[in-house]
């Protein structure tokens, strides 16, 4: 579906997806601090044996998430090689690159929804200033649900244009799609609040533990 | 019947008296436009038909009955609760389905979407899996627990939408045209779903034979109510008066 | 609503259902194909197209958060971005900058959008779309992009450049959609009329 997960039993999938940010979060800023090509290549070295070695992550699911900086890297490293030299470079490179790796990781041994709920978590704080939690976690579910029919609301449109041979107007079909948008957006307002949506706060603590598991 | 742990609530409760929707005096209007005006009804059967043409002011009328909208002048009252002051406690009692099923579902798969509303009320996890499981059990959807619920048909989608609104238990439930969108079989088998229920139900439509059995049918045009009684004088009124 | 209670400021649902509904649609607008324009050196992705039209046709608080939803989906795993990608990945990645801007870039429009509503018309759509859509936009993403690849700001200012035509059309689709729509469904409320609206 619409997810990078890949399903496993790995110590990587079952480690709580709020840790696996924290060391992700850490290693971005022990990267940064340092300045050793020995280190760098260490900590690719490290996130893709905890990759591929421990969670078992088929080669091609990093690369599918690595492959779109592929030519940025090496434009990055022919860039550093004319302005600066082969060290700082290299060190760019494997920095970026150990960084990508270490987060491919971790969003190939999380499922979208326990993502969700450290969002949802993280947010917390936001209470303070009259935020609620649980509202966010709603809002994300519910684009989840909405992608796959504005997608087909769209397909539609576009076929009942090129019935009346429309050809393919592409912004033509971006006003009624949006004013169909809107329009579901009413009911969908109403039937939120029917469903009890709008009704007082409740702990949601059982429910976050239930889907980080 | 329990609401769970809530503090707001139970006050609300209590100040239930008079059993029905009692509507008095009720006139709506968006802007300059009148929807509903000088609407009196007490409704207490366990079922009630709407029929009406297009923008003659039944959804509105249907919206009203849940608080969803709050009459402009007038009151509506659900079993002694004001919709204007108590909606929280209204909503409770009063479940609504949706024509679009589509826009009533907003989790992405079938099971979360069963556990939204009795989440809502604040019931425990064990609770709400309870509920869940009874309502995937009960409409056939057991199979799709956690397949997306945009790969279910329009039939299937109506009935998610349904089970979604019965999983928070309420006493009374108002559909809003529920078969409008859905071919000749689905609609039969959502119209079985009704008569099935104990709940009273107030059915908001313009497929006639979805009222059989009814007890009470009313008609509105213009934003009044000009038709009120047994179905079996109120339908063959209105459609002779449809030519 | 009146007859809100509680601790908590209420955010209408109706709120929350434009909010996911936008974000919905800047992913759809990730699954087309980009498109070739005579001219551009780039082809264009639509995706960008979904920032401005967040911002002009929801307003600040709403465009903006839409698309902070769309970012906090994209980094929990889902491939929304155009060519599929998502992930932290390219949160790390040298142009994520770019991608942090979305939400601001939306905000920006919107606010410019509100402020313009009353005249509202191609041209301060325009202006909303050009200043929101593609200054904020750069003015993030080439110092971002600077910072993270050690390269200095001219060399990351002129390797972004082939890629404003491109914008500066979208910007112009973006504005001729929102008038548009504003026309047939206008969304944003004044504050003067919500006091009546209700």
């Amino acid at each position: 579906m619409l997810s990078l997960y890949v399903p496993g039993d790995s110590v990587v999938h079952r480690v709580r997806a709020g840790l696996k940010l924290a060391v992700l979060a850490a290693l971005g800023v022990g990267l940064f601090l340092g300045d050793s090509p020995v280190l760098m290549t260490g900590a690719l070295l490290l996130t893709l044996v905890v990759g591929v070695a421990v969670a078992h992550l088929p080669w091609l699911a990093l690369a599918v998430q690595v492959r779109p900086v592929w030519l940025w890297l090496a434009l990055l490293f022919g860039f550093h090689l004319l302005a600066t030299d082969l060290r700082t470079g290299t060190v760019a490179v494997l920095r970026l690159l150990a960084l990508l790796v270490a987060a491919a990781v971790v969003t190939a041994t999380t499922r979208v929804t326990a993502m969700v709920a450290v969002i949802e978590w993280l947010a917390s704080p936001l209470r303070m200033v009259g935020v609620r939690p649980d509202r966010i976690g709603l809002v994300l579910a519910m684009t989840l649900r909405f992608i796959p029919l504005v997608a087909d609301k769209a397909a539609r449109i576009r076929e009942a244009q090129a019935a009346r041979g429309g050809s393919r107007v592409r912004l033509g079909m971006a006003v009624p799609l949006l004013i169909e948008v809107l329009r579901m957006a009413t009911t969908v307002g109403e039937a939120l609040d029917a469903r009890g949506a709008d009704d007082v706060p409740v702990r949601r603590g059982g429910r976050r533990a239930r889907l980080a598991a | 019947m329990r609401w769970g742990r809530r503090a707001a609530g139970g006050a609300d409760d209590a100040v239930a008296t008079g059993a029905g929707i009692e509507l008095r005096g009720v006139r709506h209007a968006f802007g300059e436009r009148v929807v509903l005006d000088g609407v009196t009804l007490t409704l207490t059967e366990h079922r009630v038909g709407v029929i009406g043409g297009n923008g003659s002011g039944k959804s509105t009328l249907a919206r009203l009955l849940n608080g969803l909208v709050v009459p402009t002048s007038g009151t509506v009252r659900v079993d002694g609760l004001d919709t204007r002051t108590q909606v929280r406690a209204v909503r409770r009692r009063v479940g609504f389905v949706f024509q679009d099923p589509d826009a009533q579902i907003v989790h992405p798969t079938v099971a979360e979407d069963l556990a939204f509303g009795p989440h809502n009320q604040g019931l425990d996890d064990a609770e709400v899996a309870h509920r869940v499981e009874e309502m995937l059990d009960r409409y056939g959807l057991a199979g799709h627990r956690d397949h997306p619920a945009h790969l279910l048909s329009g039939g299937q989608k109506q009935l998610l939408a349904i089970a979604g609104v019965l999983a928070m238990r309420p006493q009374r439930i108002v559909f809003d045209e529920p078969t409008t969108l859905l071919d000749l079989a689905n609609t039969r088998r959502v119209a079985r779903v009704i008569d099935e229920l104990e709940q009273d139900v107030v059915v908001v439509t313009h497929h006639l034979d979805l009222l059989d059995g009814f007890d009470r049918v009313l008609v509105v045009e213009d934003g009044q109510v000009v038709a009120d009684g047994a179905p079996a004088e109120t339908v063959p009124w209105y459609v002779a008066r449809m030519g | 609503m009146r007859n809100g209670s509680g601790t908590f400021r209420r955010v209408k649902s109706r709120d929350l259902a434009y909010v996911a509904l936008f974000a919905a649609i800047v992913a759809v607008l990730g699954l087309l194909p980009p498109v070739n324009v005579p001219g551009l050196p780039v082809p264009i992705t639509a995706q960008t197209l979904g920032v401005m039209l967040a911002g002009s046709v929801l307003g600040a608080k709403r465009g903006g958060l839409s698309l902070l939803v769309f970012l906090a989906l994209v980094a929990a795993g889902a491939p929304l971005l155009s060519g599929g990608r998502g992930g932290l990945a390219v949160f790390a990645g040298p142009t994520a900058g770019y991608l942090y801007s979305w939400p601001i870039a939306a905000f920006v429009i919107g606010l410019l959008t509100q402020l313009f509503w009353k005249r509202f018309n191609l041209a301060w759509a325009l202006v909303a779309n050009m200043i929101g859509g593609i200054v904020v936009i750069y003015a993030i993403g080439i110092p971002f992009t600077a910072l993270f690849g050690d390269v200095s700001l001219w060399a990351s200012f002129t390797g972004s450049f082939t890629f404003i035509p491109g914008d500066l059309v979208k910007a112009v689709a973006a504005s001729v959609v929102a008038v548009a729509v504003r026309r047939a469904y206008p969304v944003i409320e004044l504050p003067s009329r919500r006091a009546t609206a209700g």
